[in-house]
């Protein structure tokens, strides 16, 4: 692998040691080596492989099967935006390429200042009161293009 | 707390945190500090009211007097007219029970939604909690299951199976370890009761589990939770640690020698998981890929054992079947379709939110009576019925009564109760280019047609939307589509490739002025 993100391989390890005899452990274990290291590198692969008890190609099967892994860092900002039929039916695509714009990449990308990384997603559960976005982990509701300038602002503001 | 210590409600469900909830909480509470004003705050799960969010209740001895949606700015005005005594305010709403939208539903599965703080267990015991798990350790297996077929329930998921059945089937079935699993990978758009469930009242689905547990013989549950949903998983962990110190989850469950044990397990962000076999292949750490059926999960399910597989609402409505009998939920609905199902109003809405009724009602009726029409106060153009998979229903077929038969009648379906609705800005060649680009996205590739369809879909519908102005292409390409959502229909392994053709035909054949093809 070339240009191999450096992580916490104690961290890594851990994790497996801890989730590794679970029924079904692969998606936990990945799970937890996400939220550990922030996102899953090329050389946990063959380290889970050895504890399972699978190839690693099985390993690189299901994570990259799943939209939520993540096989490379993401920007310090993770924006979502939800581009489902609700959300759309509430001007979500206008939205989408609003935040294409102020943000300065396009979906699936992260900005050249590694800042913000910008994706979609696909619904959630907060149909009723759209469009909705996640900033870091937290939920907006009824997110225009006014707002999501608010939101990105006190992100570029914050240390 | 004094005597004179006043409740105020603000709820917890993550629609309302997502419209400045824990704000206004924390500003409630800083502000009747100031002010001496001696309050405690329960965070109380949403009434599903979402128009109203944030949705502040104030605790009186006439009932709870609702003041929505609260602004972090109303607060200190709210104090001048002494809310927290049932002041008169501009947000002032009324008693919560009386406003029409909440007065006018039959709620069975959501009857505590709102209501209770969704953590406490002494709370859900107050309001008729674990009654039906009691009655259920008191009956026999085959009882259980015969009560769960007597009430009629189906599937909530979308497929609307009988529940019974498929619990019939696990029970019948002999092998060391059964599973309960709940398919709580509730990844349509516009649906939202499932996520409710787990964060508003999560001590229900763990009931409901339970229950299952015991009438089919299965020790082991899982509830399989989308990653897009972490307050719901964090909800559940809770409650599922606090029944488990409880004596309500383990290996002796209220002293009957009987087991159940329950873990959460969270998903990873595929649509395609929410379909039961790709769902257990996900749990057992494969690649979310549809199986084959038969076998049937019911005999050959998780880690290929016997496995019953739910949808949330379904689990969650065992708890009323049993506490209150077959009978008292099988008279609620119509035909074939019996009890209530908690619809969700989402999209272009004015009053979107949780509306729990007995099947029988009208499209129309939830629409108007309910949502009040569209945000944008345009008028409704087209509504989605059952997420992604689901038919675009235009205005002249709004008085279909939403009941399962009646909508699969008119290649349409209930689904899981999710609506979207539109106004006359709509793009319907738009939305079926989506629904095909969404199948392309999600598709887990096992089957040709939808994972190579939609692919193909997307492409035939750019050209019929490029060719809009140009040279007539356009009736040999919507020749092709329908072709193609034939073989979409009738070829694909799950509903995913066999669904998707449902919104891209209905739009197609309702809004074809949309497509630049005669109507």
């Amino acid at each position: 692998m070339n240009r191999q993100q450096p992580f916490d391989v104690g961290a890594v390890k851990d994790v497996i040691a801890a989730r590794r005899h679970m029924p079904g452990a692969m998606l936990p274990i990945l799970h937890g080596i996400q939220d550990a290291v922030g996102f899953v590198p090329a050389d946990a692969v063959p380290m889970i492989a050895d504890a399972l008890n699978v190839s690693r190609a099985e390993v690189h099967g299901v994570l990259s099967f799943y939209h939520h892994f993540r096989q490379q860092p993401a920007g310090k900002h993770v924006v979502q935006i939800c581009r489902a039929e609700a959300c759309q039916s509430v001007g979500s695509e206008a939205l989408a390429k609003h935040a294409e714009q102020a943000i300065g990449c396009a979906f699936h990308e992260t900005t050249a200042d590694g800042q913000f990384t910008l994706e979609p997603v696909y619904c959630l559960g907060l149909c009723s009161c759209g469009p909705n976005v996640v900033v870091d982990g937290e939920l907006h509701a009824r997110v225009g293009a006014a707002k999501l300038d608010r939101l990105l602002q006190a992100k570029r503001g914050a240390p | 707390m004094s005597a004179a210590t006043v409740t105020l409600y603000v709820p917890r469900d993550s629609a309302a945190i997502a419209l400045g909830a824990n704000e206004v909480a924390a500003a409630i509470a800083a502000e009747a500090q100031q002010r001496r004003v001696d309050i405690a705050i329960v965070r109380n799960g949403s009434r599903g009211m979402f128009w109203l969010e944030p949705l502040v209740e104030v605790e009186t001895a006439q009932g709870r007097m609702a003041y929505g949606p609260v602004d972090l700015a109303d607060v200190p005005g709210l104090f001048d007219a002494a809310f927290h005594q049932g002041g008169a305010h501009p947000l002032a709403r009324g008693l919560t029970e009386e406003i029409p939208y909440l007065k006018h539903q039959e709620r069975l599965t959501f009857a505590r939604v709102g209501i209770t703080d969704p953590l406490s267990l002494a709370d859900y015991l107050a309001h008729e909690g674990y009654v039906g798990l009691q009655r259920a350790i008191a009956m026999s297996a085959e009882a259980i299951v015969q009560e769960v077929l007597d009430s009629g329930l189906r599937g909530r998921g979308g497929a609307a199976f009988p529940t019974g059945i498929k619990w019939k089937t696990v029970a019948s079935a002999q092998a060391p370890q059964k599973y309960i699993v709940c398919n709580a990978d509730e990844g349509d758009s516009g649906t939202f009761s499932d996520r409710m469930v787990m964060e508003d009242d999560p001590f229900v689905l763990i009931e409901g589990m339970t229950i299952a547990g015991l009438a089919v013989g299965a020790t082991q549950g899982y509830i399989y939770v989308r990653s897009e949903y972490p307050h719901a998983i964090a909800a559940l962990d809770q409650a599922v640690a606090t029944a488990g110190q409880h004596g309500y989850l383990g290996d002796n469950i209220l002293g009957s020698g009987k087991a159940f044990r329950l873990e959460v397990r969270m998903g990873a962000g595929a649509y395609i998981c929410g379909e039961e076999t790709a769902l257990l292949e996900s749990l057992e750490g494969k690649r979310g890929v549809v199986r084959a059926k038969p076998p049937l999960p019911a005999l050959q399910g998780l880690f290929g054992k016997p496995t019953v597989i739910n949808n949330v609402i379904s689990l969650a409505t065992v708890p009323i079947v049993l506490a209150r009998g077959a009978a008292f939920y099988k008279n609620y609905g119509v035909g074939r379709s019996h009890g209530t199902l908690p619809f969700q109003l989402a999209g272009n809405v004015k009053q979107g939110g949780l509306v729990e009724k007995a099947f029988g009602l009208t499209l129309r009726q939830l629409l108007q009576d309910f949502g009040g029409g569209t945000a944008s106060g345009r008028p409704i153009r087209a509504v989605q019925v059952g997420g992604p998979l689901g038919a675009y229903m235009p205005q002249q077929q709004l008085d279909t009564p939403l009941d399962y038969e009646a909508f699969a009648a008119i290649g349409a379906m209930v689904g899981h109760g999710g609506m979207v609705v539109f106004d006359d800005g709509v793009d319907m060649a738009q939305q079926a280019r989506y629904a095909m680009a969404f199948c392309a996205i999600e598709s887990c590739g096992k089957c040709t047609p939808c994972r190579i369809g939609s692919t193909r879909g997307v492409e035939v519908i750019d050209k019929i939307i490029a060719n809009k102005d140009g040279k007539d292409s356009r009736p040999q390409q919507v020749h092709l589509l329908r072709d193609l959502c034939d073989t979409m229909l009738n070829g694909s392994l799950c509903a995913m490739g066999g669904l998707t053709p449902y919104p891209v035909l209905s739009a197609l054949n309702h809004f074809p002025e949309d497509f630049g093809v005669p109507t």
